[in-house]
């Protein structure tokens, strides 16, 4: 742990976060992959766009953006356009990645740009006391839910896979040591990669729908998660109302940026070694 | 003759806990628990060195550590009170 507080921006801390919320384990779990990659810490940027996981970005002594709500994949994508040698990750909510910025999010993976995504998914609105979200499973209570929610929540795993991304994993603030391996590997993995890690927001989540603190929402993800590789032996009606974590998807495609360059290179080298006829000025019509 | 067991010791940053009692609920040995909503190390003799409660503590706020690993005291800035200006201590 020592060893990685070089990374954090220590003068920052403690964290603005409420007492028992998963997203400093996920912000933890990010650094120790970091610090296991060693990666140097000016070559890496980490954007984030509005809500709780957003502020991450503040107490990380990487180069660091804070953007508009939503956009945080927008911004991201410049970056790594305009500099494809920065490792680029992305911290956003689940509010801020699948609702404002679902049409990022989905053109992104599309596009299979080198982003690391990870998704804080605690279900819900937190920043804003506790709006039910597109994460929000169906009939859980949230201030605009008072009654439950009638709306069915996003897999947002599956929609990552079809939307394109090349490696996609879900883990929980519970299992801490399968959500650093998922980072790890996502920051390896050349490509748009996602890592769902789903988070507990006792404050909100837990309090309007009376699970309790921090630890039984932890054990909460405990029962309810399945690993992909015990999935596969488990027969369906054991799966019902339960959750997937680990690898769940890992396919290397071309990447963007490095399409880009060579489209780049292919188009000055056709035009250097043009031999046609010289227009002369006068030919201008001005 | 077995090897002697390892010996771990915990390094608590008091001024970043917030005393959410997951590392006490979740440590395997129950080595940890709550004193005036701070985490504390009551047993750290019981410690096997499992790490779950540095890993899953979401304010960074404690470290296990081999005893006689050589490394001293942590060099963190949690006992650093960073309200307090530099120019406060002036005369």
């Amino acid at each position: 742990m020592s060893d990685i507080l070089k990374y954090f921006r220590q003068n920052r801390l403690p964290h603005i976060w409420c007492p028992g919320c998963g997203h400093g384990t996920v912000t933890g779990a990010l650094v120790r992959a970091v610090g296991k990659l060693k990666l140097d810490k000016n070559k890496v940027v980490v954007v984030s766009g509005i809500g709780c996981s957003s502020r991450a970005p503040g107490y990380l002594d990487f180069d660091t953006l804070h953007t508009a709500h939503g956009r945080a994949l927008a911004f991201a994508t410049g970056i790594k356009l305009s500099r494809p040698e920065l490792k680029v990750i992305v911290m956003t909510g689940d509010g801020d990645c699948t609702a404002i910025g679902g049409n990022h999010f989905i053109h992104a993976a599309r596009r299979n740009i080198d982003i690391t995504t990870i998704v804080m998914n605690n279900n819900i609105y937190g920043m804003t006391s506790g709006q039910y979200s597109p994460m929000t499973p169906k009939g859980m209570l949230g201030t605009t839910a008072p009654y439950g929610n009638v709306e069915r929540s996003f897999d947002l795993a599956k929609l990552a896979v079809a939307a394109g991304a090349t490696y996609v994993g879900r883990g929980t603030a519970y299992h801490a040591v399968l959500l650093e391996d998922l980072i790890e590997k996502a920051l390896l993995n050349k490509g748009f990669s996602v890592v769902e890690a789903v988070t507990q927001c006792p404050t909100y989540l837990g309090r309007k729908n009376k699970i309790g603190t921090a630890v039984d929402m932890l054990n909460w993800f405990k029962e309810s998660a399945v690993n992909v590789k015990a999935a596969a032996a488990l027969p369906p009606e054991r799966l019902a109302g339960k959750f997937l974590i680990g690898e769940l998807h890992n396919q290397p495609e071309p990447e963007f940026t490095a399409e880009y360059a060579a489209l780049v290179s292919q188009v000055r080298r056709k035009y250097d070694n043009f031999q046609g006829e010289v227009r002369e000025c006068g030919q201008n019509s001005d | 003759m077995s090897e002697q067991k390892k010996a771990y010791e915990h390094v608590i940053r008091e001024r970043w806990c917030k005393g959410c009692n997951i590392c006490v609920a979740f440590c395997p040995k129950q080595v940890l628990t709550l004193r005036n909503g701070k985490v504390f190390a009551e047993r750290p003799d019981q410690c096997i060195g499992c790490r779950l409660c540095e890993l899953r503590c979401p304010d960074f706020a404690i470290e296990v550590r081999e005893r006689g690993s050589g490394e001293g005291e942590s060099r963190d800035a949690s006992n650093v009170d960073y309200e307090i200006k530099p120019e406060a201590h002036h005369d």
